[in-house]
């Protein structure tokens, strides 16, 4: 099967060698389109019934739903009743306005929402600070410390003059990013550490570290979260209690840890050996050796799944919803709960889910970058 | 040592302190005993901690009578029963689920990374903007959006009716099914048999292959005999067939097979958010082929279609087996989810008996040691199959 811009570059090419002639007929822009249709959509039977197929699925859902959701929608009601959206055929984005606090920020006190906001700002100005390779220095990590205060500042308040909020008030999006983040960062350590111990020349060790690594992976996050929400207070000592987040917060580090071990496994398998023999050769001990030859580049290597473990780590901390912490979708289900508004669930979702898919399409598309920048040295 | 003068002792301790050989075991013996310590302290916390609330210990609540009752099962269950009988119906509400889910985000998998990567601009961009848009939302979201779907459908009375008895309402899926009869027997051995039969049938057709250059339509023959046999055997034993068809009777339907909205929203969800990881896979798989391949196969005259199946795919599969396998874990660890729709799998049945017992360290233990076996066996299967399918070399 021969596609019709071979014909053409054939033809091109034999105008080439022979002298131009007008058998060449330049294409006029007026029959771009048609012709880029005819290669692209209508180029043989087959296709043709396929692209009819998907004109005739989207000309049955995409009319409907620009009614539903643009043309026919409820976009503000009057004094936070749901009575207009009833009378209207359309989708009721109304309950954006009106329970937007719920959603973004959970139960955390109504009148403080500010700080949770700033909170989430200042964290969203960092990650964007911290994308391009750049600004990797060392004036960024101290930037991130500062940062990291003034967040917990804010969320926890009690100095400073802000009111102290308890973690059991927190809430809504500021969770779901902080226990994403928290999780990854402890886990990162603790996956290094876990890494290293997977490709240890000490049995012992080696027995341990697959072993927590395999039996982590092989277990779902669900019942990481049970356990560490039922079985850690069991675990301390008597009358020493542990707050819910950090629990959860806990649960899903141990969880990480597995899975990013994996990944970095994967960076130091492809260092290749002759770094490892030199330090050995200059007379490096093990630690030296690892944190000044092998590390940094293996660390280099595995940022891209590294950040891909992140954006699951953030859809994942929708889980915590089933241990009864106030994430993201938990709030906005809490908000759906409200009577008034229970008909408009599917408005509710599409908003929570219109979130976390910014958040998690910008992260894949950044990582699939960093792939490309980093993409250098180790491959030719 | 005692044997050596005073001057040589500092030099062997020295040298015994120095030695890659003593430290490994110095190293090993630290951290085995930190890790004894550790889960000894956690033991001892726990037990004093059982001890002080009055909970029992053991598996002995395994032989009690679980007193609560389940929605859905493959096999009877009351709440009389003990919660042994209660957890075994659980796992096998969670291999019912992975299973069929399996099967369906394989199909939709493949076709969507097909897909992908089709000459057709329209059905490209439609695969691109499915696999974009499932997996950059949450899962658990997803489930919710489709339970939500699922009950907000119309209730039985006006139930929508899709033909041949099939129909949808908010109380899930109806199905006619056939009624059992014994004398269904012989048709069942014979579906056996040629099942079996179709294996035979493959290695004689590679072996004539191999021999002569011949194709044999092996899979389509041997397919088509798995059902055309069963059905001459029914029809010559003169077996009855008789259709349970759904109907409505006052609130709800009787008879047919039904799937619950929970079931049907768990298999949508999972099948369709691991179908999008698949595509993925199945798309880099088939990248990871060389161009030439394809172009020389249709410069033999292959179709498109015949391309695909005979040689890019095969080779394909060596670079798709292997993070498909951990896609299937993925799915089977993810219906674990049902637990927040409220689907009876192992993970809700033992939260109910987590929360009747207060025994949470046995029921934490047995599902993770159900879900490590079974993923265990998972992976051995597709660590088998991957064999089969990987590049033969020296």
């Amino acid at each position: 099967m021969i596609k019709p811009e071979d014909d053409i570059h054939a033809a091109t090419a034999a105008a080439d060698v022979e002298e131009p002639s007008s058998a060449v007929v330049p294409e006029t822009p007026l029959w771009k389109p048609l012709g880029w249709a005819k290669s692209n959509l209508f180029d043989s039977v087959p296709n043709t019934i396929l692209t009819l197929l998907a004109l005739f699925l989207l000309w049955e859902t995409i009319p409907p739903l620009l009614s539903w959701g643009l043309f026919h929608a409820t976009w503000s009601v009057a004094d936070g009743s749901a009575a207009a959206c009833r009378d209207s055929a359309g989708a009721c984005w109304a309950l954006m306005g009106e329970k937007n606090r719920l959603m973004l920020f959970g139960v955390y006190p109504y009148d403080q929402h500010w700080r949770p906001l700033l909170a989430t700002c200042i964290v969203i100005a960092m990650l964007a600070t911290s994308a391009p390779r750049r600004f990797w220095r060392r004036e960024l990590g101290y930037a991130w410390g500062v940062a990291v205060v003034v967040v917990a500042w804010l969320m926890w308040g009690g100095i400073l003059g802000l009111p102290y909020v308890e973690t059991g008030l927190w809430g809504g999006l500021p969770l779901t990013m902080g226990l994403a983040l928290l999780g990854i960062v402890l886990a990162f350590p603790l996956s290094i550490v876990l890494a290293l111990g997977r490709r240890s020349n000490l049995p012992a060790i080696k027995a341990i570290c697959t072993g927590y690594i395999e039996l982590v992976r092989g277990v779902p996050l669900v019942s990481v979260l049970f356990m560490a929400s039922v079985m850690f207070p069991l675990f301390l000592p008597e009358g020493v209690t542990i707050d819910k987040l950090l629990r959860a917060l806990a649960g899903i580090t141990l969880f990480t840890a597995a899975y990013l071990a994996e990944a970095v496994r994967g960076g130091l398998q492809a260092i290749p050996r002759g770094q490892e023999e030199a330090a050995d050769a200059l007379g490096l001990p093990y630690w030296r050796k690892m944190r000044l030859i092998v590390l940094p580049q293996a660390l280099r290597l595995v940022i891209p799944p590294i950040v891909n473990q992140f954006i699951s780590c953030f859809k994942d901390t929708s889980l915590v919803t089933i241990v009864g912490l106030y994430d993201l979708l938990a709030a906005s289900k809490a908000a759906l709960a409200d009577p008034e508004w229970r008909p408009y669930f599917v408005e509710g979702y599409v908003i929570a889910a219109a979130i976390y898919w910014v958040f998690c399409f910008s992260m894949s598309r950044y990582s699939q970058w960093l792939e490309r920048q980093l993409a250098t040295g180790h491959r030719r | 040592m005692s044997g050596m003068g005073k001057s040589a002792k500092p030099t062997t301790l020295r040298a015994l302190l120095y030695s890659a050989r003593f430290r490994g075991v110095l190293y090993q013996v630290l951290v085995v005993g930190g890790v004894l310590a550790l889960g000894w302290y956690l033991v001892h916390n726990t037990l004093a901690n059982l001890a002080a609330r009055g909970i029992a210990t053991g598996l002995g609540f395994l032989g009690q009578e679980s007193g609560f009752d389940i929605g859905e099962g493959m096999i009877p269950y009351s709440a009389a029963d003990t919660y042994a009988r209660a957890l075994l119906v659980g796992v096998l509400n969670t291999l019912k689920v992975a299973v069929l889910g399996i099967m369906l985000a394989s199909v939709i998998g493949l076709t969507v990374g097909i897909a992908r990567l089709s000459r057709n601009w329209l059905i490209a961009r439609l695969a691109t903007v499915y696999v974009e848009g499932v997996r950059n939302v949450p899962l658990l979201l997803q489930l919710f959006v489709w339970y939500g779907i699922v009950t907000a459908l119309p209730v039985p009375r006006q139930a929508i009716d899709i033909g041949l008895g099939v129909f949808l309402s908010n109380r899930g899926l109806k199905i006619p099914a056939p009624v059992w009869h014994d004398s269904y027997w012989p048709a069942i051995i014979v579906l056996a048999l040629a099942f079996l039969g179709l294996f035979v049938l493959r290695r004689w057709a590679m072996e004539r292959m191999n021999r002569t250059g011949h194709p044999f339509p092996w899979l389509s023959t041997g397919l088509g005999a798995m059902v055309v046999l069963p059905l001459l055997t029914l029809m010559v034993t003169g077996a009855p067939v008789e259709w349970s068809i759904p109907e409505l009777k006052g609130f709800n339907f009787q008879g047919g097979v039904d799937l619950s909205p929970e079931f049907a929203a768990l298999l949508a969800g999972i099948s369709v958010y691991t179908a999008a990881f698949i595509a993925e896979i199945v798309r880099s798989g088939i990248l990871a082929v060389p161009h030439g391949q394809t172009e020389a196969a249709l410069s033999l005259g292959l179709s498109r279609a015949k391309t695909l199946r005979l040689v890019v795919l095969p080779q394909a599969l060596r670079v798709i087996v292997p993070p498909l396998t951990s896609q299937y874990l993925n799915l089977l660890k993810n219906s674990s989810l049902a637990v927040a729709i409220g689907y009876p799998d192992l993970v809700s049945v033992a939260n109910t008996a987590i929360n009747q017992t207060g025994q949470a360290v046995e029921g934490v233990a047995l599902t993770m040691t159900v879900y490590l076996i079974v993923s265990l066996a998972l992976s051995l299967l597709m660590n088998w199959y991957n064999s089969k399918v990987a590049l033969v070399t020296r």
